[in-house]
């Protein structure tokens, strides 16, 4: 125990002299919360429109104004040709093109249906779907008004959908986002600085002198995860705090449960730095090594595209993806307010995960060559 | 007393040592000359326990570093050829932590490292990657001595280090081992073969000469000349080609000349060194010391048992 406590005290009096890594560790979170939170938005704002009115007439008129008094939409100049408009659109002048036939009001009043061309830039699937969505909002509105059948509109309205937001009411981008890059954030934490770490003391040989010591495995191995599982945590609190003063995320849950998993979850997370460093001889190795995994577990952890989307196979690798249970559970506790009741099949995965992670740890560190 | 009998390691396809068989006394100073690639930094290894041996069996006093190397541990000190503390960690840090993971403590084994450490305690609060070369060395024996082993394991501690530290660190060794510490130091320094109470000439990890540094000498059996002329280069392809030659290669600004005929004139040199041109040519008597028997034992692959 005592020799635990001063390879302890030892790590910490090597990690605040740091003079590189220690702003880093500090500066990560309120750098990652300040500008990734803003920056890393899915809401649809300014979605450029160019209409082709070939109609003039009261009816074109009263759908271009509807768009642009939409928060999602800005039409341009109104006094343009398809083919100007084709061509707005090839140089990435505009994103949607409305175009609207000369005989569009004289078809709404005689024929069942007036046709509309809509052409939307795909270059950005996300953003495309999202702008017809939102347009065919308010054609739909509008053509319902128009409708020239009074019983039919009757009908129509007999169903009547009144949608509510559970848990982010407001649907409120930065209460979702703010969990994700916490997640992140806690990730880079444990996964780079425990492998680092552990091969920068291969490096420099005092492994080696380590080695020649009576320090024994178990006692190392817990000397290099504690620290950074205590960095972790704080890192996380300093997060949750930086969430509620600058965005007013809520915390309907309870922190011990969220704290609980957290710490599960880094002893994962150290755990596989350390197989990682195990397996490198340079830092350089164990950087990029670290990052290969860094990046498939981000991009496949939910944080910033639904997990939901992902075809069955993807799902089935992300049962293994740390990051994936996080994410999943640091939302619900935030957001939700659930308990370890509800989270219970998440805390199982991660407890037989860390005890997987920690003991293949202390395996693949070896003492003797 | 430490016996180490037939040990053998390969790695891959290299095979770094081979058959190695010594025995070293208590309280010995025991050299292991031999360059680069010979195989030291591995024997020592298997010694310290950090590195298994494929054959053989090596034996601390009653303790075997395979399957005691948690008690190994706690007897031997182990200096690597490379500066292996913690750079971030002042001198004084680096010392408590050592004695600390070793459960013991800077006072009570400082006798031990007294006339060492003093020399740098002027220095305690300074990080141990500030230091010059020579106080690191100090510091780094100082940490492996602070838990008081029986035997110290020095990996070519004096590689890179100026003329006038490695005396003062020999000296070090010899007061160490006036306390009773065994010690196996390995160096590529031939010079310093004299310092040894005994030494091992390894090459190609194999012994090829294990004895008192002087009784080595002894058993040099040729006439050896040092020579020089106005054409160096020459006058050792010229002699190549002379008829009672037995070995000849440059040593310092002379070439050394061993003769297969115990009996021979000097003249006989000069006069065909003459007449292939050599100028001021210079043919003197010399003692062959450690590296001239290193030369003769690796080229010529004939084993001395001692």
């Amino acid at each position: 125990m005592r020799i635990i406590l001063y390879l302890l005290q030892k790590e910490f009096l090597q990690i605040f002299r740091n003079k590189t890594m220690l702003p880093m560790i500090f500066a990560l979170p309120v750098v990652q919360l300040i500008i990734l939170v803003n920056a890393a938005t899915v809401d649809m704002k300014n979605i450029r429109v160019t209409v082709v009115d070939h109609d003039h007439s009261v009816q074109s008129q009263r759908l271009i104004q509807d768009l642009d008094a939409s928060l999602f939409f800005e039409v341009g100049d109104l006094q343009v040709s398809k083919e100007k408009g084709l061509d707005l659109m090839r140089r990435n002048k505009t994103d949607v093109l409305v175009y609207i036939p000369n005989d569009f009001s004289k078809k709404l009043h005689t024929s069942d249906a007036a046709p509309l061309q809509i052409i939307n830039d795909a270059i950005d699937v996300q953003r495309a779907q999202l702008s017809y969505g939102y347009l065919s909002e308010i054609i739909q509105k509008l053509s319902v008004e128009w409708h020239t059948n009074p019983s039919l509109l009757l009908e129509q309205q007999q169903i009547k959908i009144h949608s509510n937001y559970w848990f982010n009411p407001e649907l409120n981008y930065k209460y979702y986002m703010l969990p994700g890059i916490l997640v992140i954030l806690v990730t880079i934490i444990g996964l780079f600085l425990s492998a680092i770490n552990l091969v920068r003391e291969k490096e420099i040989g005092t492994a080696e002198q380590i080695n020649v010591t009576p320090v024994k495995k178990y006692q190392f191995i817990i000397g290099k995860l504690m620290p950074f599982m205590i960095i972790g945590l704080v890192e996380l609190a300093i997060g949750l705090l930086i969430g509620r003063v600058l965005y007013g995320v809520p915390f309907n849950g309870n922190p011990l449960v969220l704290f609980s998993f957290a710490t599960l979850y880094l002893l994962v997370i150290l755990g596989l730095g350390l197989v990682l460093s195990s397996r490198s001889e340079t830092q350089q190795q164990v950087m990029f090594l670290t990052f290969f995994f860094m990046i498939i577990f981000i991009l496949m952890s939910g944080v910033f595209t639904p997990t939901e989307n992902m075809p069955e196979w993807a799902l089935k690798i992300d049962t293994i993806n740390p990051l994936y249970y996080f994410v999943k559970v640091i939302r619900s506790v935030v957001l939700k307010g659930a308990g370890f009741s509800d989270l219970w099949p998440e805390f199982r995965s991660m407890g037989i995960y860390a005890m997987v992670s920690v003991s293949l740890a202390i395996l693949s560190y070896r003492k003797t060559t | 007393m430490i016996s180490i009998k037939n040990i053998s390691k390969s790695f891959e396809d290299i095979q770094a040592v081979k058959d190695v068989s010594i025995q070293i006394e208590e309280g010995e100073l025991f050299g292991l000359l031999g360059p680069d690639g010979a195989g030291k930094s591995t024997l020592l290894r298997m010694v310290n326990s950090l590195m298994i041996p494929d054959e053989g069996t090596i034996r601390l006093w009653d303790l075997d570093p395979v399957k005691d190397y948690k008690k190994v541990r706690y007897i031997i000190g182990y200096m690597p050829g490379k500066f292996s503390l913690y750079t971030d960690l002042t001198i004084e840090e680096n010392l408590e932590f050592f004695a600390t993971v070793f459960g013991t403590t800077v006072e009570e084994n400082y006798y031990l490292i007294k006339d060492i450490y003093q020399q740098i305690e002027p220095f305690k609060n300074r990080r141990a990657g500030k230091l010059s070369g020579g106080m690191k060395q100090k510091l780094a024996l100082s940490c492996a001595l602070i838990h008081k082993p029986k035997l110290l394991v020095l990996d070519e501690p004096t590689t890179g280090v100026d003329a006038v530290s490695r005396a003062e660190f020999w000296e070090m060794l010899q007061s160490l081992k006036e306390k009773g510490i065994t010690i196996i130091v390995s160096t590529p320094y031939m010079d310093e073969a004299q310092l040894c109470d005994r030494v091992a000439l390894m090459q190609g990890g194999e012994i090829h000469a294990c004895d008192k540094p002087a009784h080595i000498v002894q058993q040099f059996q040729y006439p050896i000349r040092g020579v020089k002329t106005s054409n160096i280069y020459k006058a050792l392809l010229d002699l190549r080609t002379y008829k009672s030659t037995h070995n000849v290669y440059p040593f310092g600004e002379f070439l050394h000349w061993v003769s297969k005929e115990q009996l021979f004139n000097d003249e006989e040199v000069i006069i065909f060194l003459k007449d292939r041109g050599h100028l001021n040519v210079q043919v003197r008597d010399i003692d062959p010391d450690i590296e001239d028997c290193f030369i003769e034992l690796t080229q010529f692959n004939e084993k001395i048992n001692a």
